[in-house]
């Protein structure tokens, strides 16, 4: 008979699995990594002439897009990390864990691991390619290491979301069906033009309450602005608060989906 | 006799009273079962697909709460202290439950880990366990590769790894080929007869039933249709049938008149003729006797002693070919609801 574990043996062993997981799966690392960066180098092209309107916040469209792989990043994070556990469901690996004495916080915290190393890796990458492609960081080398914590904080939040909807999904197909939807929720932002730039008035309004917009902008104020402690504020806040309401839905799924006695 | 907490000491025994399981949609996948698993021996739960073997497995390793009834292992109640229970037992669910990014010791790790063992610990007898099931060569490749025999060699090592003393498995040969379904035979026998580890396994195979299990039980829709060893189990049915094929096949309607007064008719191959005999094997000699005197000569004898098909063909009126047969119909024309929360 061995000891009750401890939650601090466990997280580190799950989020180990859960980061080995990730790498191993290059397939799951790529397209997460390069669509958004495909979707950057079009933007840039095609949307350069935007920098000429009035009120435009920079002269550098590459500079001001780059914000927005980020958070396409998120979208990635929201299939990736509901893939994984309902596979894990599908597959059984999920009562595997069950059968241990496994603490339910363990396991959300190590199923995100996986989720924050990419992000990781992907802000990495974004800001590197960003710089070899002329854009410009405004607030500096301190800037970049606070754009990677937001950015990680986003993919977080987006993680949460995926295993909120993984719990109650038996398929990683019926998680990958969410893609679109969510890919319109992020259309629906700041993401293209700056908020008061927008000229259609309902999509102001929807751009104003979408909290993508606010993420989006914290980023941006780094890039363009420089150190905007309200930007800032407001892009980590709806970050942490959508992970928290994440691991909410994602800890009452749990519940359910933990039926041991 | 059980202590003043209710556990029975040493205790590696299963004891089961009136279980059931209703799913949504009012399926009763386990319909009021009574069973007892005695310390260090291994149970065979025999039955087709959908009958119910999984739901009870997953009742008595504390993944599904029962509807009613109750059920003890290793001393401790499945319901009200599943913790306890986990503790005791191992298992290894229909699925090889495999995370295929993962090498096999990676996998030894993480669930030492999760049970709480050291480091120097788990990694001791993860590669003593490794070594067991022969997977010393292919340790450190991801499990993705493994061939299924491998994946489940590699899962009972898992499930053994934190050395419970009830072990479950549910289905385990299914789908591998009879090599890999002897060595998983030659394996458990050994942990029941070495280690006296109790176990429990489920399977749709009769020949590992038979060559397995010291005890048995037969389930159908949910329930328990017979109890026992499987000798007690064929005794009961008892007769044996005798098959006999002429070496003319037109001569075989007059080899079933022939064999008639010897038994009840039963089916036996398109050349032959079959019998349920009343008297048992000593009548062998008078039906080659018969046959002699009619002048009707014989290409090929055979004595078939009562098999577990037989039990469970008089205990359901089906044979278990039949009933898995059935089960996959119903599953592909969907006559069976669907089950929410069922076990795969």
């Amino acid at each position: 008979m061995n000891g009750r574990p401890s939650l601090w043996v466990q997280i580190p062993e799950l989020a180990r699995r859960s980061v080995m997981r990730t790498v191993r799966q290059p397939a799951a690392i790529v397209p997460a990594t390069t669509f958004p960066l495909i979707l950057l180098a079009i933007n840039s092209v095609g949307l350069k002439s935007a920098t000429s309107l009035p009120g435009f916040p920079t002269d550098s469209y590459v500079t001001f897009a780059l914000a927005f792989a980020f958070i396409q990043a998120g979208v990635f994070a929201v299939i990736g990390t509901g893939q994984n556990l309902a596979e894990d469901n599908q597959g059984g690996f999920f009562n595997r864990l069950q059968l241990t004495p496994i603490h339910p916080a363990a396991l959300v915290a190590g199923q995100l691991a996986g989720t924050l190393a990419l992000g990781l890796f992907q802000a990495s990458t974004y800001i590197a390619v960003g710089l070899l492609a002329g854009a410009h960081i405004e607030a500096g080398l301190g800037g970049a290491l606070v754009m990677i914590a937001l950015a990680i904080a986003i993919s977080l939040a987006f993680g949460s979301v995926g295993l909120a909807v993984g719990m109650r999904s038996s398929t990683p197909e019926s998680v990958q069906s969410l893609f679109p939807l969510i890919f319109v929720f992020l259309f629906l932002s700041s993401m293209s033009l700056p908020r008061d730039l927008i000229q259609t008035d309902w999509f102001r309004t929807v751009a104003t309450y979408n909290p993508v917009s606010y993420m989006v902008e914290g980023l941006r104020s780094l890039l363009i602005t420089g150190w905007d402690g309200e930007a800032l504020a407001l892009g980590f806040g709806c970050a942490l608060g959508i992970l928290a309401l994440g691991l909410t839905f994602a800890s009452l799924g749990l519940k359910e989906r933990m039926v041991r006695t | 006799m059980p202590s003043r907490n209710g556990v029975q000491p040493q205790s590696n025994g299963i004891e089961v009273n009136g279980l059931v399981r209703v799913f949504k949609g009012g399926v009763r996948a386990v319909d009021g079962i009574d069973l007892e698993v005695r310390p260090g021996e291994i149970y065979g739960f025999l039955g087709p697909n959908g009958a119910g073997k999984s739901t009870t497995v997953h009742m008595l390793t504390t993944l599904l709460p029962p509807t009613a009834g109750s059920a003890r292992v290793a001393g401790h109640d499945v319901v009200k202290d599943g913790a306890a229970v986990r503790d005791a037992i191992g298992a290894a669910l229909q699925e090889a439950a495999l995370d295929p990014n993962l090498t096999a010791r990676e996998h030894m790790r993480l669930q030492g880990a999760l049970h709480g063992m050291s480091k120097g610990e788990r990694t001791k007898r993860g590669n003593e366990l490794i070594d067991r099931v022969g997977l010393s060569d292919a340790a450190d490749r991801k499990v993705g590769g493994y061939s299924g025999g491998m994946k489940r060699r590699l899962d009972l090592a898992l499930a053994l790894l934190h050395g419970p003393r009830v072990l479950f498995l549910d289905e385990p040969t299914t789908g591998l080929d009879i090599q890999s379904r002897t060595a998983l035979w030659d394996e458990v026998a050994h942990l029941s007869r070495d280690d006296g580890v109790t176990i429990f396994l489920t399977t749709q195979y009769l020949e590992e039933a038979d060559q397995l299990a010291d005890h048995l039980g037969i389930i159908d829709h949910g329930k328990i249709v017979a109890a026992g060893t499987p000798d007690a189990l064929k005794a009961e049915v008892g007769r044996p049938t005798v098959e006999v094929v002429p070496t003319d096949h037109a001569e075989r309607d007059r080899a079933v008149e022939l064999l008639e007064p010897f038994g009840e008719l039963v089916p036996g191959t398109p050349q032959g003729a079959a019998v349920r005999l009343e008297d048992g094997g000593e009548e062998l000699a008078n039906i080659i006797r018969v046959f002699d005197q009619a002048e009707v000569r014989i290409a090929n004898l055979e004595l078939h002693e009562a098999s577990l098909n037989d039990v469970f063909l008089t205990k359901t009126g089906r044979s278990l070919e039949g009933a898995q047969r059935e089960a996959a119909e119903e599953g592909e024309t969907g006559e069976q609801p669907a089950l929410e929360g069922a076990p795969a």
